[in-house]
């Protein structure tokens, strides 16, 4: 077994689900427990392949995810901003619709695949210094760009959470929101922001498995991945940056299995696929001994915030 | 009271959007009057008919018999092997199906109760081994397909090496894979087959790592028992070739397949539908192959190696006349004993509890 290879490999099974973790944060910075991923996912990734499939053009795909997977997502802003709903429901509710929305819409789209034109525009980019880096360099910056989109948008929320007034705020709705409301910040807007931005990036996760990963469309192509990624969240500890190490960390695990079979290690794969969830009890256990604020969720997370009964 | 509206319109929301998720795609039927002449059928599917794989070829059978019967069916997707099958099947019987297709093995011993508790309906269940007064297993004989296909993938292979991407080590997948190898070696006695395990029948990203995985090994051809197109992408991205399964895979991967080994369910589910109709309907245990026509090897495609039609026709012609059988010995396993002595050949009952690789499969079943 190659190490860069497998390293490689990891990296492009962990980046769905750096997106979709992405998403989730985005979600649960604000307050907001959102378990429709999956859903969301789907959407983004039949909405992508659609565009791709229809226009060629990479660009057009990645905005269609983005805007499809963001749609879900405000269903599910009504529901549990304005209206209130229970979020574990709603969010459940919403894998349920995303679910047979995408195969709705993916009903002519079985067997169809991505044009060689579109897929050489997702062909891996070598950055150059970087890919240079032994052992890391080749498997993390030989990539494809939308690996890279991943990335940048990781240390772009890292950077936008710790650094700017506007995700201060929207930390301060995630953590109090009755007390961000009399410091005069919109409660509400700022939840409906974070939950559409998050699940544009979780259609962006889907997209990534139908336009570069299989690509193909076929139904339920994300099998679950959605829900490693609600994990992954906890894994990450609410940290974009630690994110990108989960989904590697987790990808890797998803496909270790293969290539220790390869090289005549047998390892039970149901052993493998179970790592990734002990692992992130055993960070939760972690986090709820050493309380500290680090680690810890936002303390308005999954609460539905009524002015009225302050 | 505003609050509570709001809760209302909330709980309403949340529930019209279950709704939407969970409403099943096949048109309902009204009451269809149950007449002895008429068959209201029930197909009960494990996966998503846009898999492009298993559930999709038993609905393409399914089109099929209606177009030939005229006969109303109505379908029920991904429906996990638990109890929940039994109240697909009820449902059904209360939308007046009189016919039932159960087509996963877990949903044998459900079916089976199932059909003690619905004495007027016939149930057909797929891949299982029991049966009732009305209830028949029915299978087909895949692995004579998949040694056509093995010949073709062994005429094409340079490594003298192919991967196979393989779901769980059950019989059915471990006699594939024996079939598959001694095709390949009936015409090139060097070829290797290495087997790695997914754990999954639907996984379409891990599936295709798992062949990628495979290609970094050595492989140049990508065989596969899954149910869906994954693999195939992954020798059509590195430029290698593929051998598909349960449908016609070559519009997954035009540059990478070389032929798939088919299900055609239609022929069968026309059979059984009118034997019912017909009122000369029979539990059996229904196990055919090539010569039935309810598998098949979709046609060879212009990446297929020179000459390896001529041969799969020699081979398909001999499996059909009985002069050849993929399981008569000898047959050795990996550790080079004999398994099957030269002269006599494996009974069904030795083929449908395999549980050992032939000589030439690389892997282990674990």
């Amino acid at each position: 077994m190659e190490i860069s290879l497998f390293l490689s490999a990891a990296v492009i099974a962990g980046t769905p689900l750096l997106f979709a973790t992405l998403g989730g944060i985005m979600n649960e910075k604000v307050g907001n427990l959102n378990l429709g991923v999956e859903g969301m996912m789907l959407m983004g990734a039949i909405a992508g392949f659609t565009v791709g499939f229809q226009t060629n053009n990479p660009v057009l795909a990645l905005i269609g995810a983005g805007v499809v997977g963001a749609i879900g997502a405000f269903i599910y802003a009504v529901l549990t901003v304005s209206l209130r709903a229970n979020q574990v429901v709603t969010g459940l509710a919403l894998t349920i619709f995303g679910t047979g929305f995408s195969a709705f819409l993916g009903q002519n789209m079985v067997g169809k695949i991505i044009s060689d034109g579109m897929k050489a525009k997702f062909a891996p980019v070598r950055i150059p210094l970087l890919s240079q880096i032994p052992i890391i360099g080749e498997p993390l910056f030989n990539q494809s760009p939308f690996v890279y989109l991943g990335y940048i948008s990781a240390i772009l929320l890292l950077l936008y959470f710790t650094y700017t007034s506007f995700g201060l705020n929207a930390r301060m709705v995630g953590e109090n929101p009755a007390a961000a409301d009399a410091a005069g910040i919109n409660v509400e807007l700022y939840k409906y922001i974070h939950i559409l931005i998050g699940g544009a990036f979780c259609g962006l996760g889907g997209a990534f498995l139908s336009l570069v990963y299989v690509p193909a469309w076929q139904e339920g192509i994300t099998a679950g991945r959605g829900w490693i990624a609600v994990a992954l969240v906890i894994f990450a500890g609410w940290n974009p940056l630690k994110a990108v190490i989960g989904g590697i960390l987790f990808g890797g695990l998803d496909i270790l299995g293969f290539r220790l079979q390869g090289a005549g290690l047998n390892v039970n794969q149901f052993f493998l696929d179970m790592v990734p969830y002990v692992v992130t009890i055993v960070v939760l256990v972690a986090a709820g001994v050493k309380k500290n604020s680090l680690n810890a969720p936002p303390k308005g997370l999954g609460n539905a915030y009524f002015r009225e009964e302050r | 009271m505003k609050k509570i509206l709001l809760k209302a319109g909330a709980l309403l929301m949340t529930g019209m959007l279950v709704l939407a998720g969970c409403a099943p795609k096949a048109a309902e039927g009204g009451n269809a009057a149950k007449t002895e002449k008429s068959a209201k059928v029930g197909f009960i599917y494990v996966g998503p008919t846009g898999d492009g794989g298993w559930s999709y070829a038993h609905d393409q059978g399914r089109k099929y018999l209606e177009e030939q019967l005229g006969v109303e069916t109505i379908i029920k997707e991904s429906v996990p092997e638990t109890q929940e099958v039994e109240k697909v099947a009820a449902d059904m019987i209360d939308q007046g199906c009189n016919v039932i297709f159960a087509t996963s093995f877990g949903y044998m011993d459900y079916i089976e109760k199932m059909s003690k508790e619905y004495p007027e309906v016939k149930f057909f269940h797929c891949s299982g081994y029991k049966t009732t007064e009305n209830m028949t297993a029915y299978f087909g004989r895949v692995y004579q397909a998949r040694y056509l296909s093995g010949i073709v993938a062994g005429m094409q292979t340079k490594t003298n090496k192919i991967g196979y991407v393989a779901a769980f080590p059950i019989p059915e997948v471990i006699r594939g894979i024996n079939a598959f190898t001694l095709g390949a070696q009936s015409v090139n006695p060097d070829v290797k087959v290495q087997v790695t395990w997914t754990n999954t029948w639907y996984d379409p990203a891990k599936e295709k790592d798992a062949a990628v995985a495979l290609l970094d090994t050595g492989a140049d051809i990508i065989a596969q028992h899954q149910d869906t197109a994954g693999p195939q992408q992954a020798a059509e991205e590195r430029g290698v070739w593929a051998v598909g399964y349960n449908s016609d895979m070559s519009s997954f991967a035009p540059k990478a397949n070389l032929t798939s080994a088919v299900w055609n369910w239609g022929p069968y589910y026309v059979q059984a539908v009118q034997s019912v109709i017909d009122g000369t309907y029979k539990s059996e245990s229904y196990w055919k192959g090539l010569d039935a026509g309810i598998v098949d090897l979709s046609p060879l495609t212009a990446n297929a190696p020179e000459g390896a039609q001529a041969k799969v026709d020699e081979a398909k012609k001999a499996i059909l006349d009985g002069t050849l059988n993929p399981f008569a010995g000898p047959i050795k396993d990996q550790s080079g004993a004999e398994k099957v002595a030269a002269g006599s050949a494996m009974t069904d009952e030795e083929m449908l509890s395999f549980d050992w690789f032939v000589e030439g499969v690389e892997g282990e079943i674990k």
